[in-house]
């Protein structure tokens, strides 16, 4: 029985760097594993969530909501909580999901009534519209077909893995942006949900306070940094008075303009297409007020795309949808083009045809299968947008005017008392 | 037979090559073709004391061998075989050993009782061999001397090797009367006191019931203690390392003693025998491992519910204890930095120095500082160094607010000596010292920062001179800058380290190419500062990281390059590999993410083809670091690796066979979860090959058992990747999960090691359960899992009974319960309600302080609910 060795390290550190690297290896995959796992779990989420967080909303009841109280219910919560969980899903669940989240606009193809009381109006910047989640130490914005765009820290709520970072370790924002390349910057045009607190039953009116209140708190429109890597920026919105449209359509601002958004004020969150959310573009405020083709330029006709339904209907995505025309039985057969299959056409000389503002028929020419990208056929307000600014667009002095037009009114009554 | 044995053996120990294998292999054959003829030819081999001492002696070596080995599956079966052997043979083979124990040969004997204490090893747990311990010990007293030594020096092999729950107590008592007398003063034969002594070393693990009983332990206590002023300095040693032992095994037990121990240590410390006085050092040293652990585990406020409380020994101590110390650190041996091996007095005295700072925090700094005030700038190198030394060891365990004063001072005249000092001896230590500083007072909890805007470039630029110092020097100046550049670890966007990045890299990279680089561990220590500096760069100096991408790439393909190396040559070159490896392991996952991600995954392509080639070396750690590193690449890339996939798999499947460097192994099955979450169903065609690889691994007894858990995870790795397309699997993994379920739902009457371990096991089961049931969600073929659901539940209940679990496999758990009703839906309803898990137990998650167990819980009842409302 030999004397026993008890010789202590000396001078060198206890853990070898291999060893090291060996355990962060080991809690990077078990972390991963976990998130993999948590994906999968949050599948079924999101399949409950696409029946119940796109209900039908009546437009007119949609109006007479008042902004809610702080503790509002629980059905709001449940919607939005399955939108953060969703945030971590991947691959073609994530894009259907993602693409059904966002409140569409529709295109504006005639003045709403009331613009100057009930709208506000905004500059939209140009670049990729986006979903932005922050939640459990990570910020995730995902654009309209549900891909990922970027995956990054941010000073959000629980947007970033930071000591002492404030609020809740399980507190979440989502927010509805524009990424802008050129200043790598997020512009804020909307907000969903903010620390937790669902939004989306609120009106835009307490939605647009609140986004211009609650940002700037939290350090999100500072520079980049360490534990930010973008700056979050909220896009300035007015009144649609005379000098709010002045300013949105002529005022100088730091991104570049991509149209005027409308949003009806009294409006909730709404997924999907929306009346009460319109964009409108001329050639001074946008680059891209004509679609163009694939190679970027200008097709000589308009081109459409529409979904094939049961024997030969052709549709657009609003819902419900919009019948355009019907393609021939024989036809269909011949190309095997298959029922929900997108196809793209160009309107031909025959152009639309609309009686009462209402469209009647097209003369529609077919041009092939649209490509996969795409997830939805045009909407029929795009269509008919697109149609007038080709031929007769609604022009930023027919906004103006029936601006003036409805302040002459609002002011008669006035007038009359003072008499 | 015998004459031929006895020439065979001898012939085994020939110089001549041939002679020598032609032995071995008649020796080998022997054994296949008659195990209990070639045994009982050994063991008479050995017992004979007509025989040749050399032949006797390999006998013995050769039967040992054939009962034991050091690889666990080897170890069972030659357990079983000798199990299997007739009892006649088997009770010769037991009598010819007892019968060597007297022989006059003190070589042959000691080599009887090692194979003794196997063949006890073997038998007594089966309650075989009853007899052993009471033949051994009859009749001691009466044995001529060099009988008694052996038989004491048995029974001390016999405690290593024998689980004390298998002897009986009264054995036990037995057992130690014998040694503690042949221990006591009055046994007058050396040898005996000595084999005495040395056995009760051995012999301490079974005296729990003894040291409770304060007569027994005042006994035993007193004779170690007389044992250690023995005269011969062998018996000094072999006492204190009863000490020593006695220190961890009964530290609660020491309270009437710490005082005589103390006045013992102290006389060995300043007068005895080098060997002695570093057992007497290592004594405090435990003490002091001790206190820590307690201290650590229930915190200060605590101490008063822990099991075990802290006396505080080592603080009641200091005032002796301190300067006893001091006084070793004076006895520096002048290489011993450079000697790999070395370890003397002032080096076992500056460690402990160093424990003790640990154990008492800020109560060390007042009996340090006068001996470092005095001598820390005297002409004699010893007094510097030691001063310095003593410095450094106190840096860890008193409070930052405690040092910050006396590190500050101290600090300018540190990174003086560092240029100025002429003795490589204190350059060394004034840099570990150095590093000990940034390691311990500076970082983001520190409120006052040691390094400031004004000292930065100063400390910067002597670490950077100092690489070019003696390679000793130089690799703690580069763990001086590991611990620097650790400190700026969540420093936020910007590092003070930004202005001398580059500098910093290059001045790295230039030590790591020294022709002495090999010296003092220096290159390793390089690269391993360099991955730190990396790992805690900011986005500020990714642009500088991206460029060294293609230069650490260079010098992997360098290492590649290499004909006709020596074998020397070789294993060098194989160890910068791996340190290479490890290198772009770290730049990987440092760049393999937005906004670099884009860059850096331009070099991907080359990368993995320099990750191959470096498969095709042999060498286990190089392989191992590739794989890491092609880990991290695949998490960068995603659905992009599936292009190295054609190339890379059959590397794949090769870590997955190598049993021998399970580390190897255990790596590579990370990095197929890895691959599973990067190509999700892409990684389909490989999942054949990939499940019989790890098939085969579970069922494999040569297979470390640390790597098992992972596997199952992996199984849920690719369950969740391909879906549905696990059904073939099924039939093969399901079987497999429900043995081993079985096993690890009890663990109970285990070690904590072993509880450990089945925690891990369940983990790993579980994840494989959760894998699986997800990826089978919403697919046709859910109801293939059906079946599998009772017995799923079971185990979960099982586990919650068994009130062992770890708060990992408790979120785990409850997470498959979810999944399980998540996927299975109203087909187990009913089945779920019955189970104690879908009630007690999830209601025991949902109450959780941990939120993560809270948030599976949640989730599971969410999806319970679902599962029986419809």
């Amino acid at each position: 029985m030999a004397p026993h060795e008890i010789r202590r390290p000396f001078k060198r550190r206890p853990i070898s760097d291999q060893q090291k690297r060996r355990e962060l290896s080991l809690l990077r995959q078990s972390q991963h594993r976990s998130d993999a796992q948590q994906r999968a779990r949050n599948l079924a989420s999101s399949v409950i969530s696409l029946q119940s967080s796109s209900p039908d909303v009546d437009p007119e009841i949609l109006f007479e909501a008042a902004v809610p109280e702080l503790d509002e219910g629980t059905e709001s919560e449940s919607s939005s909580f399955d939108v953060r969980q969703a945030s971590r899903l991947r691959g073609p669940e994530a894009r259907k999901w993602f693409a059904r989240q966002l409140m569409l606009p529709e295109w504006m193809i005639d003045v709403p009534d009331n613009l100057s009381r009930d709208w506000y109006v905004l500059a939209r910047p140009a670049g990729k519209r986006c979903f932005v989640v922050s939640s459990d130490g990570t910020t995730v914005s995902r654009v309209r077909n549900g891909s990922i765009l970027h995956h990054f820290p941010s000073a959000l709520p629980g947007g970033a893995r930071k000591k002492g970072a404030s609020g809740p370790a399980n507190s979440y924002s989502i927010l509805d942006c524009i990424f802008h390349e050129s200043d790598q910057t997020y512009y804020v045009i909307d907000m969903v949900c903010w620390r937790g607190y669902s939004l989306y039953e609120c009106t835009a009116e307490f939605r647009f306070f609140w986004l211009q209140s609650k940002l700037a708190e939290t350090g999100a429109c500072d520079p980049p940094s360490f534990y930010h890597k973008f700056r979050f920026s909220a896009v300035p919105f007015y009144n649609c008075d005379q000098t709010g449209l002045h300013s949105a359509y002529t005022g100088s601002l730091p991104y570049v303009k991509d149209g005027l958004l409308f949003y009806n004020k009294h409006a909730h969150y709404h997924t999907g297409n929306t009346p009460l959310v319109l964009i409108w573009k001329d050639e001074s405020c946008s680059q891209y007020v004509i679609d163009t083709d694939n190679n970027g330029e200008v097709p000589n006709q308009q081109h459409i795309v529409l979904e094939l339904q049961e024997e030969g209907k052709l549709v657009t995505s609003d819902d419900p949808p919009v019948p355009f025309s019907c393609l021939n039985a024989d036809f269909v057969k011949q190309s095997g083009l298959l029922s929900g299959s997108l196809i793209r056409f160009a309107i031909g000389d025959g152009g639309l045809n609309c009686v009462d503002g209402r469209f009647e028929k097209a003369d529609l020419q077919y041009i092939g299968v649209s490509n996969r990208a795409r997830a939805f056929a045009d909407s029929y307000s795009k269509i008919m947008f697109q149609y007038m600014a080709r031929h007769s667009p609604l022009k930023v002095e027919d906004l103006a005017s029936t601006i003036s037009h409805e302040n002459q009114q609002d002011k008669t009554p006035e007038v009359e008392m003072s008499d | 037979m015998s004459m031929e044995v006895t020439q065979l053996l001898i012939n085994a120990q020939s110089i001549d090559g041939t002679v020598r294998k032609h032995a071995e292999e008649s020796l080998k054959q022997f054994q296949e073709q008659n195990l209990a003829g070639f045994l009982l030819s050994l063991a008479g081999e050995l017992a004979n004391d007509e025989k040749p001492v050399d032949s006797r002696k390999l006998a013995g070596l050769v039967l040992k061998n054939a009962l034991d080995a050091k690889e666990q599956h080897r170890k069972y079966e030659l357990v079983q075989r000798w199990l299997a052997l007739d009892m006649s043979t088997k009770s010769q083979i037991r009598a010819f050993l007892l019968k060597t124990l007297s022989s006059p040969v003190p070589d042959v004997r000691s080599t009887a009782s090692q194979v003794i204490a196997k063949v006890a090893g073997i038998e007594l747990p089966q309650k075989q061999w009853p007899e052993l311990i009471v033949s051994l010990l009859s009749n001691i007293h009466q044995l001529p001397a060099h009988v008694k030594q052996a038989t004491l020096e048995t029974l001390g092999y016999l405690c290593e090797e024998v689980s004390p729950d298998v002897v009986e107590q009264e054995h036990v008592n037995k057992i130690l009367t014998a040694v503690v007398q042949g221990m006591n003063a009055a046994e007058g034969n050396n040898d005996v006191r000595l084999a005495a002594t040395r056995a009760l070393y051995m012999a301490l693990g079974f005296a729990q019931a003894n040291f409770n009983n304060d007569m027994e332990r005042d006994y035993i206590m007193r004779v170690v203690c007389e044992a250690t002023l023995s005269p011969e300095v062998k018996i000094r040693q072999a006492a204190f390392e009863c000490l020593v032992s006695i220190a961890s095994t009964y530290y609660e037990k020491l309270a009437h003693y710490i005082q005589d121990i103390f006045n013992i240590t102290a006389k060995a410390v300043r007068e005895d025998d080098e060997s002695v006085a570093l057992q007497a050092i290592e004594f405090w040293s435990s003490i002091c491992d001790e206190e820590i652990d307690i201290l650590e585990e229930y915190g200060g406020e605590f101490a008063g519910d822990s099991d075990v409380p802290c006396f505080y020994f080592t603080k009641q101590a200091l005032p002796g204890l301190v300067p006893l110390l001091l006084e070793t650190l004076l006895k520096q041996e002048e290489d011993q930095d450079l000697d790999e091996g070395a370890w003397n007095i002032a080096m076992a005295g500056g460690t402990c120095l160093g424990l003790v700072a640990k154990a008492v925090g800020d109560d060390i700094v007042p009996h340090v500082m006068p001996f470092i005030e005095e001598k820390i700038s005297k002409p004699d190198w010893r007094e510097r160094e030691a001063a310095t030394y003593a410095f450094g060891s106190i840096l860890e365990g008193p409070s930052a607010d405690r040092l910050m004063a006396i590190v500050n001072a101290a600090l300018t005249f540190m990174l003086n000596a560092l240029t100025n000092d002429p003795s490589n001896h204190v350059k060394d230590t004034t840099a570990w010292t150095l590093g000990r500083i940034f390691e311990f007072l500076h970082g983001s909890t520190i409120e006052t920062p040691i390094i400031t805007q004004a000292n930065c470039q100063q400390i910067i630029t002597v670490l950077i001179q100092t690489m070019k110092d003696a390679p000793n020097v130089a690799e703690k100046a580069c763990g001086a800058l590991y611990f620097l550049a650790q400190g700026y670890e969540d420093i936020g966007p910007n590092s003070p380290l930004t202005p001398y990045f580059q500098e910093i890299i290059q001045s790295l990279l230039s030590v790591a190419h020294r022709e002495d680089a090999t010296e003092s561990r220096l290159r390793t220590a390089a690269y391993e500062a360099l991955n730190e500096v990396v790992r805690c760069s900011t986005d500020e100096t990714s642009t500088m990281v991206l460029q060294l991408v293609p230069v650490i790439m260079l010098e992997l393909h360098n290492t590649l390059e290499g004909e006709k190396l020596s074998m020397d040559e070789r294993e060098k070159q194989n160890e910068l590999q791996g340190l290479l490896c490890g290198c772009l392991q770290v730049i990987i996952q440092k760049l393999g993410s937005e906004p670099t991600k884009y860059m850096f995954m331009q070099s991907a392509d080359q990368m993995m083809g320099l990750f191959l080639r470096v498969f095709g070396c042999r060498s286990a750690t190089a392989h191992e670091e590739a794989m890491l590193a092609i880990g991290a690449l695949a998490y960068a890339a995603g659905p992009d690796f599936a292009k190295y996939m054609p190339e890379f798999y059959k590397y794949l499947e090769m870590g997955l066979q190598n049993f021998e460097e399970y580390q190897v192994c255990a790596v590579t099955v990370g990095v197929v979860g890895d691959i599973c979450r990067a190509l999700e169903d892409k990684v389909l065609p490989y999942c054949d090959g990939i499940m019989t690889q790890l098939l085969k691994d579970l069922s494999s007894n040569q297979l470390h058992r640390s790597v098992k858990p992972p596997i199952f995870s992996c199984f849920g790795d690719i369950a969740l990747a391909i879906g549905e397309d696990f059904e073939k699997y099924l039939r093969y993994s399901m079987p497999m999960l429900q043995s081993a379920a079985e096993l690890s739902a009890h663990s109970s009457g285990a070690d904590d090691e072993m509880t450990e371990y089945t925690n891990s096991l369940r983990n790993g089961i579980l994840e494989a359960y959760s894998g699986i049931f997800q990826g089978f969600k919403n697919s046709p073929k859910t109801q293939l899992l059906i079946p599998f659901a009772p017995h799923i539940l079971q185990f979960l209940d099982s586990i919650y009974m068994e009130k062992d679990m770890d708060e990992v496999v408790m979120k785990t758990a409850i997470g498959v319960l979810g999944d399980l009703a998540d996927t299975l839906g109203s087909h187990v309803g009913g089945l779920i309600q019955q189970s104690v898990s879908s009630k007690e137990f999830l209601n025991e998650c949902l109450s959780s302080d941990d939120h993560t167990i809270k948030e599976a819980a949640e989730w599971a009842k969410h999806a319970i609910t679902r599962a029986i409302s419809v």
